[in-house]
């Protein structure tokens, strides 16, 4: 489902990295586990087609996301990655329901409201889903960003130290919410993490 | 879920933002917008006054006063001519056509004008109800007039002296016995003759001549009957009383004549036949376009302000967006990932810029519509004079489409900031 081969990037007068290749099956989890400075974030953004590598390749469902043109990487990306990140980040002017729309509308896909609704309501969000992002606690903040990374139906899940901001309690439920999504839509999931509570959750590993 | 409801949230969600930026650009649009308004009914409502009327032979005064009170009849006179001077210009071969105006009372405020029925018909005034006035002390109403005071056709009605400037109850005004009787009402001309009473120019002699009454009377009578001969042989019923002024009344006064000269090089020669007499003749296009310049500065000085309210509006849209953008810099980069592309957020932003200006217009037309008809008010109370065209003209649609440019040059630099976002270090430094 997603792969990487000799991926290579240097930052302009800054660290270069070259990172170990990577192979995640269709619904496969796999954890990344790196101490800060490893590149972690760098590696997640190559991985998302936010940056492009020097030198490599990334393979997504087959589509090796380097050919892919600025606007056509912006679709795929939308389409096929379900990104999560630290801290929840939204379109603060927008409720939440249609915070969650979002994703359909920017990649053009059919809009669909009643998805949106079922999916924030079974993260017992249901009472919310007209409130603005800000009036919502962190944890209910983190569990809108999983729904809303959920809606295009993505192909591989990133996270990006999804559980570091978060304490044991909360931490667990967001990586449980994360692998049941993950599992019920059929997408690999993919967490790059410095956390290391989450070493033991995970089979397949790989360290920076 | 489009791209134009995510603009009207980020608008809505900073509302002290978007509110100053609307309402300075509603006040530029509104005042610039008003000055043209203004420019063009004022233009055209004098236009349409002119009406071919090339000079006024008044008495000597300002020729700018003998303009405004006789073709305009917003001013004050500047006195009375003789008629026996007056013929000696007005027979000239230079003139084609002169129209007798004599002045002296009011009825609430609307002066009551001696003529004949050559006004009326140079303005191509038809009657609506009635019929022209013929024998003194008939008069035929203008359209505001009647709609105003409420007089209906065979009602009568006594004037005061004065202009339309002597209120009623000033001691100073007194009122004049004889009766008016009111034989027709004129549809409305847009022209200054809706506001004013007309009347055969005897009634306004004889109303301030109370010693000869009886014998004008007479005389009056004894032309009608001649007047009655004249239409039976088939010719005008004016040309009598036309005559009649002439001929018999060489020692009336007259206010005014407005002149219609028959070739060019007719003001310089009629000119010198004022000379050493108490008449003056007043150029019509020269007066006006003196006054259009005094007038016009005023206006250009009110647009100027206007224009700096307007730019000062499109910094501060300037500034929101650009504000805005920053503050939202994750939010974007956050749509780039979510499959966003470069243009969506360009369109985005291009599209706030446009909102706000769309909006700011909008509120700045409808602005400029209330402050016309407050001044419409105004100026009807001091000089029975309004503007009614509502409507939208095409110099606003030429500010619209200048709006609609600054609009998006304001938004332009914020939009193509957005589109080079680097979203990889927006998202690590969030």
């Amino acid at each position: 489902m997603l792969s990487t081969n000799r991926l290579e990037f240097k930052y302009e007068n800054g660290p270069s990295f070259s990172f170990p290749d990577i192979a995640c099956g269709k619904g496969e989890h796999m954890l990344i586990i790196g101490e800060s400075g490893r590149g972690k974030t760098t590696l997640l953004h190559l991985l998302a087609g936010i940056l492009k590598p020097q030198s490599g390749v990334v393979e997504i469902t087959g589509v090796n996301t380097s050919s892919l043109n600025d606007s056509a990487l912006d679709r795929f990306r939308g389409k096929n990655i379900g990104l999560v990140f630290q801290t929840a980040h939204f379109v603060q002017s927008l409720s939440v329901l249609d915070n969650l729309l979002l994703p359909s509308f920017l990649t053009g896909s059919k809009v669909d409201k009643d998805k949106a609704k079922a999916a924030l309501t079974r993260l017992n969000l249901g009472d919310k889903l007209h409130s603005k992002p800000s009036k919502l606690s962190v944890g209910e903040q983190q569990r809108a960003a999983i729904a809303r990374a959920m809606m295009n139906n993505p192909a591989v899940i990133l996270a990006d130290e999804p559980t570091s901001a978060l304490d044991d309690r909360n931490a667990n439920e967001v990586i449980a919410m994360l692998e049941e999504q993950a599992s019920l839509n059929g997408s690999s999931l993919i967490i790059v993490t410095h956390d290391k509570r989450l070493k033991d959750l995970f089979n397949k590993q790989i360290s920076l | 879920m489009n791209l134009l409801k995510i603009s009207w949230s980020n608008m809505r969600f900073k509302p002290m933002n978007t509110a100053l930026s609307i309402v300075l650009l509603a006040f530029g649009i509104g005042i610039i917008s008003l000055m043209l308004l203004l420019k063009e009914q004022i233009g055209e409502k004098f236009d349409r006054n002119i009406k071919d009327i090339d000079f006024v032979l008044a008495a000597k005064g300002s020729p700018l006063q003998s303009i405004l009170a006789n073709v305009y009849h917003v001013d004050a006179p500047t006195g009375n001519i003789k008629v026996a001077d007056a013929k000696k210009i007005i027979r000239n071969p230079m003139v084609e056509q002169a129209i007798p105006l004599a002045y002296g009372d009011n009825y609430e405020k609307y002066r009551i004008v001696g003529t004949t029925t050559k006004y009326p018909e140079h303005y191509g005034c038809v009657v609506s109800e009635g019929v022209m006035f013929s024998e003194p002390f008939e008069v035929t109403l203008g359209s505001t007039v009647a709609q105003e005071t409420g007089l209906k056709v065979g009602a009568t009605f006594t004037s005061v002296h004065g202009f339309d400037n002597a209120a009623e109850d000033d001691p100073e005004a007194h009122h004049h016995d004889k009766p008016y009787k009111v034989v027709g009402i004129l549809q409305p001309s847009n022209s200054a003759i809706d506001n004013l009473i007309l009347t055969p120019v005897e009634s306004t002699w004889m109303v301030h001549d109370h010693g000869h009454e009886e014998e004008h009377t007479e005389t009056a009578e004894a032309d009608h009957t001649e007047e009655h001969a004249h239409e039976s042989i088939g010719e005008h019923p004016d040309h009598a009383s036309e005559e009649h002024v002439h001929d018999e009344d060489e020692e009336r006064e007259m206010t005014a004549y407005l002149i219609m000269k028959r070739n060019k090089g007719a003001f310089g020669m009629l000119s010198k036949l004022t000379e050493n007499t108490t008449m003056q003749l007043a150029n019509v296009a020269v007066e006006n376009s003196r006054l259009m310049n005094n007038f016009g500065l005023g206006l250009s000085t009110v647009t100027a302000i206007a224009i700096v309210i307007t730019v000062l509006s499109f910094i501060s849209i300037f500034i929101s967006l650009f504000n805005s953008m920053k503050e939202r810099k994750y939010e974007l980069a956050l749509m780039r990932t979510m499959g966003g592309t470069r243009r969506t957020l360009f369109t985005l932003i291009v599209q706030e810029g446009l909102l706000l200006v769309v909006l700011g217009f909008t509120a700045g037309i409808l602005l400029s519509r209330i402050g016309l008809l407050i001044l419409s008010n105004t100026m009807k109370d001091n000089f029975h004079y309004g503007f009614d065209k509502l409507g939208i003209t095409k110099w606003e649609i030429l500010l619209f489409a200048i709006t609609l440019l600054i609009g998006i040059v304001a938004s332009l630099l914020p939009a193509v900031r957005a589109l080079r976002m680097d979203i990889s270090k927006t998202l690590s430094n969030g």
